[in-house]
C-alpha cells in the first residue's frame, strides 16, 4: 500500500513541474485566444468588443476561406504522402542495409540541413526554380523545354516537402531500427519473400513511426506562412498566411484566432488519429 | 532635452538603419541602435502596441499605420521646435494630416515615394501612359502587383477616371459601392497575376528573370534592377499614382526619449536626408539635400524627384488609414480592417 | 539473387537521389556565398569572398547570433529539465487519463507555430509582460521540452525498468540510482533530443516573430535582411558560416549515438 501511495506521491512530483509550464504558459494562452474567438472588433473604432457572437466563424466559412483551407489541407496531405514516398526507402537502407559507418554518415547527411536556416533554405529555392534558375538552365541545357517552377503551388510543393523531409526520415529510420533482425530471419525461413516479409512484417512495424513523422510534415505545412510568401505565385496563400494577415495587417484578433481553430481542429483529430495506429509509442 | 541612455530601439523598414549613417550617429551620441525591421505596417502597428511596450522608441511608419497609432494612442506629441532641420522640410511636410492632428506634431516626417508602375523596356519599347496595363489581359501571368491591402486604393486611383460615375474622389476614402467597384476590379486582374510579391527582392527576381514585364512597384526596385542592367524603367501614367510618406513617431512609453529627439535632429539633417534618399530611391522632406544627393551620386536630385515643384506632390495620394469616418459626415466609409478582409478574398 | 541485387542497385539509387534533394539547397546557398552580384541568377558570372568578411564584421549579425545562441541554449536547458520530468512522470504512471495528458503534452509540437505564436502574444500583452529574451525563451522551450520528452520516453520504454527497480532493491538511494543507474540509460537520447531542440530553437522563425523584443535573432535577421535583397549573400555567407560550425557538435552526437549502439547490445530484444 505505501508502495503505491510512494509511486502516486513520485509521479506527482515529477509530473507537476511540466504540467504546470505546461497549464498555465501554453494551454491558458490558448483558451484565451480561443474565447477571443469570439468576440469582435468594432470596424468604427478597431477595439475588441466583448459581446459573444458566432459573427467570426460564419465568415470562416464563407467567401474565400472554405477554398483557402481546402488548398491548405490537401498541400499538407500532399507534402505528407510526397515525404513518406521519399523517406522510406532511405530511412530502410539507413537502419537495415548500410554498414555502421554509412549509416552513421547518412544520418548526419539528414540532420545537417536542419543547420542551414530554414528562410536561407526557402529562398535558395526561388533561386533553383524561377525563370532564371538552376533548374531552367540545367533543362534548357540538356535541350528540354525549361519548367518554369518558380512562383508556383509546384515550387510550394517542392520547398515544403524538402523543409519538412528530415522530421519524416528520422522517425522511420527510428522505427525501422527497432525492428530485431530475427523477425526478418523467422520470415524468410518460412519461406516470405522478400516483398512479403516487406508488406507484412517491415511495413506494420514501421507504421508508427511513418505516423509520427507525418504528424510533423503535415501540421508543419498547416501552419506555415513564410513559404508560401516566398515561393508562390498568385493562388498560393494558405491558412497561415490569412491568419497572420488578419492579425498583423488588419488588426483582427477574433476573426485570427476563429481561423486558428481551423487547423487546431484539424490536427486534434489527426492525433487520435495517430494514437490509434500507435504513433505516440515512435515519436 | 536630458542626457542621452545611450540606447535606442528602433522599428524601421528594412533599410531605414543602414550602417552608413547609424555609425556616425551612435558614435556622436553614445546612443547604441537596435532596429528591428517590420514587414508591413501592420506588423509596425502590433510591435508598437501598448505604446510601444515600455521597449521601443520610435517607428519609421508610413501614412497608413501613422492614424492608427495616434488615435491608438502608441504614439506621443513631440517638440518639433527640438529639430533644426525641420525649419528646412517642405511645407507641406511640416505639419501634414497623416503625422499632425489640430496642430500637434506626433513625429516628424522622413522621405516619400510614389508606387511607380514599373515595365519591362524590351515589351513596352514607348512607356505605358496608363495604368490599364495591370488589368490587361494581353498581359496575363506576366503582372506583379504588392500582396498589400492598400493596394486596392490603386485600384480606385485607376476607377476614379476610367469609371467617373462612381463619383470616387479620394481611392482611401471609399463607400461601400466604390469599394465594392475597386474590390471586383481586383478579382478580375487576379488571373493575370504571376505573384503578389511581397518582398521587394521578389518584384526584383521577377523582372531579372523576365518572368513579369510590367507591374507596380517602388523606384527601389527600379533602381536595383537598372544598376543590374535588366532592361526595365518606371513611369508615373497619367491618373497619378499613390504613394508612401514615411514618419518618425515616438512611442509613448519611449524608454529613450533623449536618444530618440538626438535621431530625429540626425535623420533630418540634409546630408543624412541624401544618404537615405539615394539608398532608398525616395524622395527627401529636407530640402536641402539635393545638392547633397548630387555629390554623391551625379543627377540623384533629379533621378529621385527632389528638385520637383509642389505640383509634383499633389499628383501623388498619399497612403493613409482608411477610417468609416472619412470627412463627408456619414461614417459610411469603408474601414481598414474591412480593406483586409476583402484582400484575402481577392487574393486567396 | 538478381533480382535481389536490382533491388538493392534500386535503393541505393533512390538514396542517391535524396541526398542530391536534401543539398542542393545547401549548395546552392554556399554558392551563392561568392557571388558577385546581389540578384541571384544562374550561372554565377562574377565570384568573390567579400560577403564573409562583411558578414563577420556586421555588428548587427554578430549580436543576432549571440541572442540565438543564448535563446536555443536557455531553451534547451529548460526543456531537459521539464522535458525529462514529464517523460519519468508519463513512462512510470499507471493513473487514469496518463493516454490524455501525452497527447496534451504533445500539442505544442503538433499544433501550427502561428497558433503558438498568437497564443502567446495575447497572452504575453494581456498579463503586462514586456517581450525579450525571457519571452522566446518561453515560447521556444514549450516546443522544445515536447523535444527531449519524446526522446527520452522512447528510450524509457526500450530499456527495462528492472534496472532501476532493482537498483533501489538492492538498497541503492533515489539519487545514487538517477546517478549510477538511469542518467546513463538515458544519456545518449538527452544528447539527441538537445541537440535537436537546439538546432529548432535556433532556427526558429514563426513563434519569435510573436514572442521577441527589441532584440533580433539570427532568423530575424535573415528575415529583414532578404526583403530588399540587398544583403542576400550577405545572408548566404551567414548561413554558411553557421553550417560550417555546426558540423562539429553534430560530429560529437553521431559519435555519442554511436556509442549508444553498445548500450543497446543489453536489450535482448534489439540484439541483431
Amino acid at each position: 500500500m505505501s508502495l503505491m501511495r510512494r509511486a502516486w506521491l513520485r509521479t506527482t512530483l515529477l509530473l507537476s513541474p511540466p504540467l504546470a509550464w505546461f497549464l498555465v504558459i501554453y494551454l491558458a494562452s490558448l483558451v484565451i485566444m480561443l474565447i477571443t474567438s469570439l468576440w469582435s472588433v468594432n470596424s468604427f473604432t478597431q477595439s475588441i468588443d466583448h459581446t459573444v457572437t458566432t459573427q467570426n466563424f460564419r465568415q470562416v466559412a464563407s467567401g474565400a476561406y472554405p477554398t483557402i483551407i481546402l488548398r491548405t489541407v490537401l498541400l499538407a496531405a500532399l507534402v505528407t504522402i510526397t515525404d513518406a514516398v521519399l523517406a522510406f526507402p532511405f530511412a530502410y537502407v539507413m537502419a537495415r542495409v548500410a554498414r555502421r559507418r554509412t549509416q552513421r554518415l547518412l544520418l548526419m547527411a539528414v540532420l545537417l540541413p536542419l543547420w542551414a536556416s530554414y528562410l536561407a533554405k526557402v529562398y535558395a529555392w526561388i533561386a533553383i526554380l524561377e525563370k532564371g534558375g538552376s533548374v531552367n538552365w540545367a533543362f534548357t541545357k540538356l535541350g528540354l523545354p525549361a519548367p518554369n517552377l518558380g512562383f508556383t503551388n509546384a515550387a510550394m510543393w517542392i520547398a515544403f516537402t524538402y523543409i519538412w523531409l528530415p522530421y519524416m526520415i528520422v522517425p522511420i529510420y527510428g522505427a525501422l531500427e527497432r525492428i530485431p533482425g530475427s523477425l526478418f530471419e523467422a520470415s524468410s525461413d518460412l519461406g516470405g519473400s522478400g516483398w512479403t516479409t516487406m508488406r507484412r512484417v517491415v511495413l506494420p512495424l514501421a507504421l508508427p513511426g511513418l505516423v509520427a513523422g507525418s504528424i510533423f510534415t503535415f501540421s508543419l505545412t498547416l501552419g506555415d506562412y513564410v513559404t508560401p510568401l516566398l515561393v508562390g505565385g498568385a493562388n498560393s496563400t494558405l491558412i497561415g498566411n490569412a491568419i497572420y494577415d488578419n492579425l498583423l495587417t488588419g488588426g483582427n484578433l477574433p476573426l485570427a484566432a476563429a481561423l486558428a481553430t481551423v487547423p487546431i481542429a484539424i490536427m486534434v483529430l489527426y492525433l487520435l488519429g495517430a494514437k490509434r495506429l500507435g504513433a505516440f509509442e515512435a515519436l | 532635452m536630458g542626457k542621452t541612455e545611450g540606447q535606442l530601439n528602433l522599428i524601421a523598414w528594412e533599410g531605414y538603419a543602414q550602417p552608413q549613417w547609424v555609425k556616425p550617429f551612435q558614435q556622436q551620441t553614445g546612443c547604441q541602435v537596435h532596429a528591428k525591421y517590420a514587414g508591413s505596417s501592420g506588423e509596425m502597428v502590433s510591435l508598437m502596441a501598448n505604446g510601444g511596450g515600455g521597449q521601443y522608441d520610435m517607428v519609421s511608419s508610413s501614412g497608413d499605420a501613422d492614424l492608427r497609432l495616434i488615435y491608438g494612442g502608441d504614439v506621443r506629441p513631440v517638440n518639433v521646435g527640438l529639430v533644426p532641420s525641420w525649419q528646412q522640410f517642405r511645407p507641406f511636410l511640416q505639419a501634414p494630416a497623416f503625422n499632425t492632428i489640430g496642430g500637434v506634431h506626433y513625429g516628424t516626417s522622413l522621405q516619400f515615394g510614389p508606387n511607380v508602375l514599373l515595365y519591362s523596356t524590351t515589351t513596352f519599347p514607348t512607356a505605358p501612359t496608363s495604368w490599364s496595363v495591370i488589368y490587361n489581359s494581353q498581359y496575363k501571368g506576366k503582372i506583379t502587383v504588392p500582396n498589400n491591402p492598400i493596394q486596392i486604393a490603386d485600384a480606385a486611383l485607376y476607377l476614379e477616371t476610367s469609371q467617373p460615375s462612381l463619383g470616387i474622389t479620394d481611392p482611401y476614402e471609399l463607400t461601400q459601392p466604390q469599394f465594392n467597384a475597386a474590390v471586383n476590379l481586383l478579382k478580375q486582374q487576379k488571373p493575370l497575376i504571376a505573384k503578389y510579391w511581397n518582398l521587394a527582392s521578389d518584384e526584383i527576381n521577377l523582372f531579372q528573370s523576365g518572368t513579369t514585364v510590367v507591374g507596380a512597384a517602388w523606384p527601389y526596385q527600379t533602381i536595383t534592377l537598372q544598376q543590374n542592367k535588366a532592361p526595365v524603367a518606371e513611369t508615373i501614367p497619367t491618373q497619378g499614382a499613390t504613394g508612401w510618406a514615411d514618419s518618425w513617431l515616438m512611442a509613448t512609453k519611449a524608454p529613450h526619449p533623449n536618444c530618440a529627439y538626438k535621431w530625429m535632429q540626425w535623420v533630418s539633417t540634409p546630408t543624412v536626408q541624401a544618404q537615405q534618399a539615394i539608398s532608398f530611391g525616395e524622395t527627401p522632406a529636407n530640402t536641402q539635400a539635393c545638392p547633397i544627393m548630387n555629390q554623391l551620386q551625379a543627377g540623384s536630385c533629379a533621378g529621385y524627384h527632389a528638385d520637383q515643384p509642389d505640383a509634383y506632390f499633389n499628383s501623388i495620394k498619399f497612403w493613409k488609414t482608411p477610417l468609416a469616418n472619412c470627412g463627408n459626415g456619414k461614417n459610411d466609409c469603408v474601414p481598414y480592417s474591412e480593406w483586409t478582409n476583402a484582400w484575402t478574398q481577392i487574393t486567396g | 539473387m538478381n533480382g535481389h541485387r536490382f533491388t538493392r542497385t534500386g535503393l541505393w539509387a533512390w538514396v542517391v537521389g535524396v541526398l542530391f534533394f536534401l543539398f542542393a539547397p545547401i549548395i546552392t546557398i554556399v554558392l551563392f556565398a561568392f557571388d558577385g552580384s546581389k540578384i541571384e541568377t544562374w550561372p554565377i558570372r562574377s565570384w568573390t569572398t567579400h560577403w564573409f568578411s562583411v558578414a563577420v564584421h556586421d555588428p548587427q549579425v554578430r549580436s543576432a547570433f549571440v541572442l540565438s545562441i543564448k535563446a536555443a541554449t536557455l531553451a534547451t536547458l529548460v526543456a531537459l529539465v521539464l522535458g525529462s520530468l514529464a517523460a519519468f512522470g508519463v513512462h512510470r504512471a499507471r493513473f487514469f487519463g496518463r493516454d490524455s495528458i501525452s497527447l496534451l503534452l504533445i500539442l505544442p509540437l503538433a499544433l501550427p507555430g502561428i497558433i503558438t505564436g498568437v497564443a502567446l502574444n495575447s497572452a504575453f500583452q494581456y498579463a503586462g509582460i514586456t517581450l525579450s529574451l525571457w519571452t522566446i525563451i518561453i515560447g521556444h522551450a514549450t516546443f522544445c521540452i515536447v523535444v527531449i520528452l519524446n526522446y527520452v520516453i522512447a528510450r524509457l520504454r526500450r530499456s527495462s525498468g528492472t534496472l532501476a527497480e532493482a537498483s533501489e532493491v538492492l538498497g541503492a538511494w533515489g539519487l545514487l540510482t538517477l546517478r549510477f543507474v538511469t542518467l546513463p540509460i538515458i544519456a545518449t537520447a538527452l544528447v539527441s533530443g538537445a541537440l535537436l531542440a537546439f538546432a529548432l530553437s535556433f532556427d526558429e522563425v514563426i513563434v519569435t516573430t510573436f514572442t521577441a523584443g527589441a532584440q533580433n535573432t539570427l532568423p530575424i535577421w535573415i528575415f529583414g535582411a532578404i526583403r530588399l535583397g540587398q544583403q542576400l549573400p550577405e545572408v548566404n555567407a551567414v548561413v554558411t558560416i553557421v553550417l560550417v560550425l555546426m558540423v562539429i557538435p553534430i560530429l560529437i552526437a553521431a559519435r555519442l549515438t554511436g556509442s549508444e549502439n553498445v548500450a543497446r547490445l543489453a536489450e535482448p530484444s534489439t540484439k541483431t
